[in-house]
């Protein structure tokens, strides 16, 4: 069984977020690219499955410029066998990545498409919905276990108020929450291997022809800060602050 | 004039608060965009006594059907319904709060109609677009939806809830006219039982993290003072990962995003993806051995100190009030 992981490129979640002064984007000098972790958990999950002989081989596909190879081969370096690069200069919302990854899923014999349930830069968590709607196969989102047999899968998905046990048929898609795994780091041989892993490089635009996104950015801004708190020194004044202060208990 | 559907999110018959958050961001677009007509759709077994107690919201139609098909969620399902209902009445709009159910279902609707979709909005802007956190809450976007027809998703805890204006709402019991989706089945749901206030609807929120620890100091610490509160119980990550708490009391961008009246952060440190969570939260207090830790710097009031000692103490005197 062959499985997909799309793998999106975002900044450092460590990093220091900042606003342009014109609020045309974020910064981005000098901040690290990551590979988003959710997407880490997908590579992962994929690479569990494979050493339990459930799957044959992983490919990882990646949407954005040319820059983004280097988490390809981050994902090759923890064990992806191989990558597509859809390459785009220009941004691509959850929509148009949903269609490019449509496409490339209908190129390949994929039984199943494993991938983070949401970019910690965009937050929009739309692309692995969007893609079953697109594809017309069914997804569970959210998971925190996967069970893979030859002809279904089953999720454990984490939803409000509790957890939700679902069975789907082949192929299927399968968003990652934070509680499927805990991925490896690459491995030092493992990232000299990358480097020969094969990595084809594909334009956007010639796989799908209307390049316009549904969901356009007009501004950016920075959040209000908050105003400054103070230290209380003890418990009593603590409840006192509370009830006559802030008047909330 | 335009419509707009809003998903009425109900189980067992108890409407889910978070969708008159919705509500009230689709009369906010009503009002600021375009005026509009708001209908509703709500779903499965108990949307009979769900829709007749919205009814006096203001909505225009509502449509409802407890089919079985509906009783267990099933993505698929509930887009179709949803894009039945909007076919029919040619509504421009679908508007579901942020939970996990809208956000899984939405985006299904969105490819059908070849719509595009705004998550987890905060803000309807008078210029058409929306607002919305980006960057786990580090920077603030406003997007514009291209198409013509437009999805949304609601964050529940940047929108008052609507009221009940009187009158009544027509409801229509409608059958879904679609085959149901065989590829997924529903083998489990387990949603433990929860004396507390819910997370997202609680005025008081405490909180605990690695600090704390083990569920056995959240029983001896924590929910004593959440009791005495009547808050609801939250947690970082660190000990959900642990397996110390359950999973569905995270508080962060990948968790609940909550804004109450009070927040208490006890031996939590206050990582960016922790504050995406709770950093619109009225009032917050931070107690923490720590005085560096970075909840200081959002925290309305700090205690330093040791939380084994404080907490108790503050549980014991609330107590004396
Ligand atoms: C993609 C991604 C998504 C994430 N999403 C979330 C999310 O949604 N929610 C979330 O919470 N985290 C999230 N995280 C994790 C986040 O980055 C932090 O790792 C996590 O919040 C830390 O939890 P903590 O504050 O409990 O632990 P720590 O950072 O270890 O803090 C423990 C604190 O307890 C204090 N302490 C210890 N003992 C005592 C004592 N006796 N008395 C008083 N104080 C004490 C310490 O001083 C310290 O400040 C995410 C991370 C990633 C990468
Ligand atoms: N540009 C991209 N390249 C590769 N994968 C992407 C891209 N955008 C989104 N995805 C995938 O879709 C998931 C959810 O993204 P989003 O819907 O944007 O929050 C991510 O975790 C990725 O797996």
């Amino acid at each position: 069984m062959k499985v997909l992981v799309p793998v999106k490129s975002v900044l450092d979640y460590a990093a220091k977020i900042k606003v342009k002064p014109d609020g045309s984007g974020i910064e981005k000098d000098g901040i690290k690219q990551i590979v988003n972790p959710f997407d880490e958990i997908a590579v992962e999950e994929a690479l569990r499955l494979k050493t339990a002989g459930k799957i044959s081989e992983i490919t990882v596909v990646g949407i954005g410029p040319e820059e983004v190879t280097t988490q390809l081969r981050y994902a090759m370096a923890m064990g992806a066998d191989q990558a597509i690069l859809i390459k785009s200069l220009n941004a691509v919302d959850s929509d148009l990545a949903a269609r490019a990854i449509t496409e490339v899923f209908k190129k390949g014999s994929y039984q199943l498409i494993l991938m983070g349930k949401q970019a910690i830069d965009s937050d929009s968590g739309q692309t692995p919905q969007l893609l079953a709607g697109y594809l017309e196969i069914p997804h569970a989102s959210f998971a925190s276990k996967v069970e893979l047999s030859a002809d279904k899968v089953k999720v454990t998905r984490e939803v409000d108020g509790g957890f939700e046990v679902v069975e789907s048929s082949l192929p299927a898609i399968v968003s990652t929450d934070l509680r499927l795994n805990e991925p490896r780091y690459a491995p030092l041989p493992g990232i000299m291997k990358a480097k020969t892993k094969p990595l084809e490089i594909i334009e956007l635009h010639s796989l799908v022809n209307d390049l316009t996104e549904k969901v356009k950015v007009i501004k950016y801004h920075s959040p209000e800060a908050r105003k400054a708190g103070r230290l209380v020194s003890s418990v009593d004044e603590l409840i006192s602050a509370l009830k006559n202060e802030a008047k909330v208990i | 004039m335009s419509k707009i559907l809003l998903f009425i999110q109900q189980d067992q018959g108890k409407l889910n608060q978070a969708s008159l958050a919705a509500l009230t961001a689709a009369q906010e677009i009503s009002f600021k965009h375009e005026s509009a007509e708001i209908l509703g759709i709500c779903l499965g077994a108990g949307a009979k006594n769900v829709v007749s107690e919205i009814a006096t919201y203001g909505l225009a139609n509502i449509y409802y059907s407890e089919n079985s098909i509906f009783d267990k969620y099933i993505a698929s399902n509930y887009a179709k319904a949803c894009v039945q209902i909007m076919q029919k009445n040619d509504c421009k709009y679908l508007i579901a709060s942020a939970t996990t159910t809208g956000k899984d279902f939405l985006p299904l609707v969105a490819v059908k109609l070849s719509a595009g979709q705004a998550s987890d909005i905060t803000g309807v802007n008078p210029d058409k677009s929306f607002r919305r956190p980006v960057y786990a809450g580090n920077a603030l976007a406003d997007v514009q939806i291209t198409t013509d027809k437009k999805i949304i998703t609601v964050r529940g805890s940047s929108f008052d809830l609507a009221k009940s204006v009187g009158g009544s709402s027509q409801l229509e019991d409608f059958s879904p006219d679609f085959q149901p989706s065989t590829s997924v089945t529903v083998l489990e749901y387990q949603i433990p039982e929860n004396s507390r206030p819910e997370l997202t609807e609680a005025k008081i929120i405490v909180s605990g993290g690695r600090g704390v620890g083990t569920s056995a100091n959240f029983e001896k610490l924590i929910f004593p003072l959440a009791d005495k509160l009547n808050a609801a119980v939250g947690a970082s990550r660190a000990v959900v990962d642990a397996g110390e708490v359950p999973n569905d009391w995270q508080v962060g961008q990948t968790g609940k995003i909550v804004a109450p009246n009070l927040y208490i952060a006890i031996g939590l440190s206050g990582a960016i993806q922790h504050l995406a969570g709770m950093k619109d939260s009225k009032v917050i207090v931070a107690i923490n051995k720590d005085a560096e830790a970075p909840i200081f710097e959002v925290a309305d009031y700090g205690i330093v100190g040791d939380l084994f000692q404080i907490v108790p103490e503050l549980t014991q005197k609330i107590n004396l009030l």
